[in-house]
């Protein structure tokens, strides 16, 4: 969503004043209503979701794109059977997801003062995620091109790339003015996140992650199912807009 | 100024189970009703139909049928001496928002508690001596009785067309149902749902080990049922998307598949959406409410006059919205006096997740709905002896298989690297060999002096108002009791057959960031003592006589059940008391 246009963009900002309810997913405008007699019907008010669309980077620059490509594949390396996490598309995953209201912390509760708590009170930084993994990421490539003689971690070996992420993971590799360890973490979740969600937001390509694990995906009836216990489902996956199979 | 609007008998403020209960019952009253709800309408067909609601990302991981943090949240602590900061984003449980509230995404689970659930405090004590309790705890009888609600459950169980097994018909135990539950009247509406294979699993371990295992009362339906109202409900599908996630299949218990089509047809009822209660107004002597000020999504006020009030908003909204009304007199933890915001509680919960051989068993754990499951209730309550444990409450516990969905539920085995090429073979290895129940260990929280409800000093919501700030711990009691369930549970899923197990105790210090079922109770609990309780025990407020709080705001604890079928059976409870009692000779139903 772009900002440029200044209709929309009054409505949303009224809304978010005074609104009670967005839908993070599409645009489509709440306005409070009187309902009487009759169930009320309103065309697709539950916005279905749209297409990650292909092409290039929406939030990463170039530098970030590879660098996040190339932790998608270590962190979900590539075998015989099944792409890891850079053909999976969980870099696309990710860039789509900064890029849209996840990026911008949309709806959640971003008013001051931000102050460290504990860590049961929960994550309380001033900012969101994007402006987090730019910051990040320049800080990886920035500590990967001293250690490793002026290399930005893509451009590291396999077996240095692991070592910077076993690091990471423990404590033991720093990013400068960045906790380097929960970083890690959340980039895990989130590479992982994309190879199995939907298809639709960009990664889980083809659903090769469903494949993989032999989840049936975004089907709705299992009652033929439900008691042939011990038994395989045979049927390959679906996604949201379907499966490729449907079009053969 | 607000602008006002027609004046009319009754205003109900949230419309979910319990503002949908009260306005059926009210109508039939013959009173003009009209109902405000913050959030939009949503139904199956306009807003989760089968087409793309199974999306596991924006149900589940992205909230996308719960209230934004932005538009209203709570701080939190865990003790009086930290200072309270901002749930930024929800984590411990998941706020509703809406048309149906969190009837439109609960999982379903149809229990009943213990007729000891609700004299706690006088029935331990006869048991085990005042002494046995620890002395922070505040537990305390509900001022009602199960044969005094039994008659309320039964209406709300027919009204969803409930599956299940009845244990206890009239004081004979039957076979195959929970031997620990209250006698019920009449068996349950509908047979229970079809059981997955780890399911048929856990009751024959649980059996050998002596148990009793019955089948969870479920509001996901295990065939069509007409309801009293003549709405009719599809079977259940095992699609395994329904806590998170609204039911495009009319199959889930919900206002909107069991009461509002219904009720919208009622020329004497109408509904508002998307508009926020945002007081509700006294007038000059402070004893009787004159109606509410809501805003709409312009950012207009409006005035709604009526002569009753009734608070049906989500447990924790309930009581913010009587601290911002200042109808009755704020908990102050340190004088041990007032009672808005006294007896906040939540539930204690734990799992064990067992790794099996993928050779020799396959759970295709997608099939699923949000309350199969088969569950043992030995070590609920005080159905066992406390005596030699210390401490006291307990839950049921079950293997529950709600679904698959792969995000959360692709489970590697304890000492599995979390990434890389060893993390990805063992996920495709485990996914179909891997019992994750859903419900594991549900266990009680009691309550706590120092656990409690009030206003924040420092963050304010969008109007400008002081945020309700929680603080709560994990205390001893509870976390003993965890300990205890929790290993039994794992004896259970070992006896299953599981090769390796992922024991997950529940532990301090209660942390606001890990999903612990929305089952947030308490804060204006109802009772007989003024001083004790916002609420008598018709759920009606003390100091504002013609205004009613219905929903769990009135637990004076948690036990170590889901809430929501007591929450309709209070609910019922309630609209017989003002159908039979209060319009009749209007003012307090019980004197202080």
């Amino acid at each position: 969503m772009k900002s440029s246009n200044p209709t929309w963009f009054v409505i949303r900002r009224r809304e978010f004043l005074a609104g009670t309810a967005m839908f993070l997913f599409g645009a489509t405008r709440v306005r409070a209503a009187t309902i009487a007699g009759q169930l009320p019907w309103t065309p697709n008010a539950g916005a279905p979701p749209s297409r990650a669309k292909l092409g290039p980077w929406e939030f990463f620059t170039g530098e970030e794109g590879r660098a996040m490509e190339a932790l998608a594949d270590c962190i979900i390396p590539p075998d015989a059977e099944t792409p890891g996490g850079k053909d999976a598309g969980c870099a696309v995953f990710v860039d789509r997801q900064l890029a849209g209201p996840y990026g911008r912390r949309e709806g959640l509760y971003v008013r001051p003062p931000f102050q460290a708590g504990t860590k049961s009170q929960g994550p309380q930084s001033e900012k969101g995620p994007a402006q987090h993994y730019r910051e990040a990421l320049a800080a990886l490539d920035r500590g990967c091109k001293a250690k490793y003689g002026e290399r930005p971690f893509a451009d590291l070996p396999v077996a240095d790339k692991d070592e910077v992420l076993r690091e990471l993971e423990k404590g033991d590799f720093k990013l400068d003015g960045i906790d380097g360890q929960s970083f890690f973490e959340q980039v895990v979740k989130d590479v992982q996140m994309g190879f199995f969600a939907d298809p639709i937001y960009g990664g889980n390509r083809d659903m090769v992650a469903w494949k993989m694990i032999g989840y049936p995906g975004a089907r709705y009836n299992y009652l033929d199912w439900v008691s042939r216990h011990n038994e395989r489902f045979p049927l390959p996956p679906v996604g949201i807009t379907g499966s490729a199979q449907w079009t053969r | 100024m607000p602008r006002r609007l027609p004046k009319k008998d009754v205003v109900i403020i949230g419309f979910g189970w319990t503002g949908a209960i009260m306005a059926n019952e009210l109508t039939d009253e013959g009173l003009d009703v009209i109902a405000i709800e913050r959030g939009p309408w949503r139904d199956a067909p306009t807003d989760f139909p089968p087409t793309y609601m199974q999306d596991e990302l924006r149900y589940r991981v992205r909230h996308e049928l719960f209230l934004r943090p932005d538009q209203l949240t709570f701080t939190f602590r865990n003790m009086m001496s930290q200072t309270a900061l901002p749930i930024r984003s929800w984590g411990a449980f998941m706020p509703p928002n809406g048309v149906g509230g969190g009837g439109t995404h609960w999982n379903a689970e149809m229990w009943r508690f213990l007729p000891s659930d609700f004299v706690l405090r006088t029935h331990l004590t006869e048991r085990y001596g005042a002494s046995f309790l620890p002395a922070d705890m505040t537990i305390q009888d509900w001022g009602i009785t199960y044969d005094e609600l039994e008659p309320h459950y039964d209406r709300f169980e027919y009204l969803c067309g409930t599956s299940g097994q009845a244990g206890n018909l009239k004081g004979k135990i039957l076979e195959g149902g929970n031997p620990f539950e209250g006698p019920r009247s009449r068996p349950y509406p509908t047979p229970p749902q079809a059981q997955p294979f780890s399911h048929t699993l856990f009751g024959k371990a649980a059996q050998e080990l002596g148990y009793k295992p019955f089948p969870q009362p479920s509001g996901n339906l295990s065939q069509a049922y007409t309801n009293p109202l003549g709405l009719r409900l599809g079977p259940c599908t095992y699609c395994g998307f329904c806590e998170w996630f609204g039911c495009s299949n009319y199959s889930k218990a919900s206002p909107q598949t069991t009461l509002i089509p219904y009720l919208i047809r009622k020329a004497n009822f109408t509904a508002r959406d998307n508009s926020e209660v945002i007081r509700i107004n006294l007038d000059r002597s402070g004893t009787r409410a004159t109606g509410v000020t809501f805003v709409d999504t312009s950012g207009e006020e409006w005035e709604q006059q009526a002569d009753l009030v009734i608070l049906s908003a989500f447990a924790l909204f309930n009581v913010q919205l009587l601290l911002h009304s200042g109808i009755g007199k704020p908990y102050d933890p340190v004088a041990n006096t007032g009672v808005v915001g006294r007896n906040y509680t939540h539930q204690t919960i734990s799992t064990v997740n067992g790794f099996f051989d993928n050779r020799k068993f396959n759970f295709n754990p997608f099939i699923g709905s949000g309350s199969i499951g088969m569950c043992i209730d030995e070590f609920n309550g005080d159905n066992f002896d406390h005596g030699p444990h210390g401490f006291v409450g307990g839950g049921y516990m079950g293997q529950v298989q709600t679904g698959g969905r792969p995000i959360e539920s692709t489970l590697v085995p304890p000492g599995t690297p979390k990434w890389g090429a060893d993390w990805k073979k063992a996920v495709k290895d485990n996914y179909l060999s891997t019992v994750k129940p859903g419900t594991g260990v549900h266990g009680s929280f009691y309550s706590y002096r120092d656990v409690y409800l009030d206003l924040d000093p420092t963050y304010t919501d969008r109007f400008g108002r002081p945020l309700m700030r929680i603080t709560m711990d994990l205390k001893e009691n509870e976390i003993k009791q965890n300990k205890f369930l929790t290993d039994k549970f794992a004896e259970i899923i070992k006896a299953m057959g599981a090769e390796k197990l992922a024991v997950q105790y529940r532990k301090g210090p209660y942390d606001i960031t890990t999903y612990q079922t929305t089952h947030v109770n308490g804060g204006a609990v109802m009772g007989t003592d003024p001083n004790t309780s916002a609420l008598n025990r018709y759920l009606q407020s003390w100091d504002v006589p013609n205004l009613f709080v219905l929903g769990a705001t009135a637990f004076p604890q948690n036990p170590g059940y889901n809430p929501t079928l007591t929450v309709g059976a209070l609910a019922y409870w309630a609209a017989a008391a003002i159908r039979g009692k209060y319009l009749k000779n209007p003012g307090r139903l019980v004197d202080a």
